[in-house]
């Protein structure tokens, strides 16, 4: 050890804070300068140390998948607690299913029910949109062997699209229900009430004609009535909503901006058909 | 709590002796690297490095400067610029900033009571933030986000009782131990 007299000794202690201050300034200064040097001396700090930080990691990661199964626990308690209820509802909503059921099958016994036929379809791939005649309009590509015909009625997987207008040999037309040559026949599900939805080349046709006194509260299902015999009843159509100005629409279940396929249905249906073909109504095709 | 015994008479020169005292010298600051050490353990809580360095060094400085001494500083400030990634030697500058302003007021700081010792503590690291703040816009030329460095002192000041009760203890065995 270097033996040092004491006023020295007190000089070089009190000079040494200043000293290292400046030493600061100037690694500073270096550590801007040569990022490099700084970057391998962090690697090489990185590098001595990674084996402790392994070990380390071992009980942090344990702690840590503690934590997260006790989340999970903690999540399920209340998801539990959700399943439960849920599962009540349901309970409630089965009895009320199977007494439905019950009186429904009374009914049909005191009624001598015969069910509608299940209906005919197949599906075509949409393959272009708009044109011809009518603005809101698609092309199905339709294969020859397909009994596409004039009256058959377009869904997609949520609801009511539209009607076969025109039929060639391998496409067919479909008159989307927002065409403001469209006009179909529609029933309100809660009221029962009859009206006629009219298209007007916006995204929601409008309700027309619902008897007096009947007017469509917001929220009501839309579904298609039988009457003129275009369409069987109850296809689901949309729900009824108003607009500001205080008109009734109807917010279609199908998504008509998107549609890629859609199936046609064939009821056997020819109320109204497309004109050129009211003179000579067309059989249905059985197979 | 005792003020640190100085001024004793050296012991006789035994082998056990010299490295009995060395250790004790150097048990702050190594203490305080291997706390460092394991708050760098990637967790996902960023900035532990920075706020568990600047208590220590703040503490020891107050209680035990002799076991504190600058270049012990200088040496923690680079590993803790290495260990955080941050700007090279702005940390140095910081922690010798901190120890300077403690060594001027630990004639007053050590005496007082743990409250007014944290206060005054908080006050330090608010300081400290500052100056890494200025620092590393001084560096970069623009303006950094404030977010990282109030956060960093916040967590500095909440870790600051546990550091500071674990830590006394250890002032207590070496004063202990010394007598």
């Amino acid at each position: 050890m270097i033996r040092l007299s004491i006023p020295l000794r007190q000089v070089l202690s009190r000079l040494s804070l200043p000293v290292l201050i400046a030493a600061a300034f100037g690694a500073m200064l270096l550590g801007k300068a040569d990022a490099l040097l700084i970057e391998r001396a962090r690697m090489a700090l990185a590098d001595l140390l990674s084996p402790v930080w392994a070990v380390a990691q071992e009980p942090v990661g344990a702690v840590r998948d503690l934590v997260r199964d006790a989340g999970q626990l903690w999540e399920m308690r209340g998801e539990n607690a959700r399943l439960r209820e849920e599962n009540d509802r349901l309970h409630r909503w089965q009895a009320t299913a199977l007494a439905l059921e019950a009186e429904n099958s009374m009914l049909r016994r005191q009624l001598a029910w015969i069910p509608d036929p299940a209906p005919n379809f197949f599906t075509s791939r949409v393959v272009a949109d708009g044109g011809g005649t009518y603005a809101r309009a698609v092309l199905l590509a339709t294969a020859s062997q397909t009994p596409a015909r004039k009256g058959q009625v377009a869904l997609d997987e949520r609801g009511f699209v539209g009607r076969v207008t025109e039929v060639g040999s391998r496409s067919a037309r479909v008159l989307l229900a927002t065409d403001i040559n469209s006009r179909i026949p529609v029933t309100l599900e809660n009221s029962r009430a009859r009206a006629i939805m009219v298209g007007n080349n916006a995204a929601r046709p409008r309700l027309q004609h619902w008897p007096e006194g009947q007017v469509p509260r917001e929220g009501d299902r839309v579904v298609t009535s039988a009457e003129a015999g275009a369409f069987p009843s109850g296809l689901p159509v949309g729900v009824v909503r108003w607009t500001e100005s205080g008109a009734p629409e109807v917010e279609l279940f199908a998504r008509l901006d998107r549609l890629d396929i859609v199936r046609l249905f064939d009821f056997g249906l020819s109320g109204i058909l497309p004109p050129e073909a009211v003179a000579r109504p067309e059989p249905r095709q059985r197979r | 709590m005792k003020p640190p015994v100085r001024g004793r008479i050296q012991p006789p020169t035994g082998l056990l002796r010299r490295v009995d005292a060395i250790m004790r010298g150097a048990f702050p600051t190594m203490a305080t690297l291997v706390l460092m050490i394991a708050g760098a353990v990637p967790v996902g809580a960023p900035g532990l490095v920075m706020a568990l360095c600047l208590p220590c060094v703040f503490f020891w400085t107050v209680f035990r400067p002799a076991a504190m001494p600058p270049p012990a500083v200088f040496g923690l400030g680079v590993a803790q610029d290495l260990l955080a990634h941050a700007p090279f030697a702005s940390g140095v500058l910081v922690l010798l900033a901190a120890h300077g302003a403690a060594l001027r007021l630990r004639g007053f700081v050590a005496r007082q009571g743990f409250g007014t010792v944290w206060m005054i503590y908080c006050g330090v690291a608010a300081g400290a933030a500052a100056l890494a703040w200025a620092l590393q816009g001084l560096l970069d030329w623009r303006l950094p986000p404030t977010s990282p460095g109030l956060h960093q002192a916040a967590i500095s000041i909440g870790i600051y009782p546990c550091l500071a009760w674990l830590l006394s203890r250890a002032h207590r065995a070496l004063a202990e131990s010394e007598a």
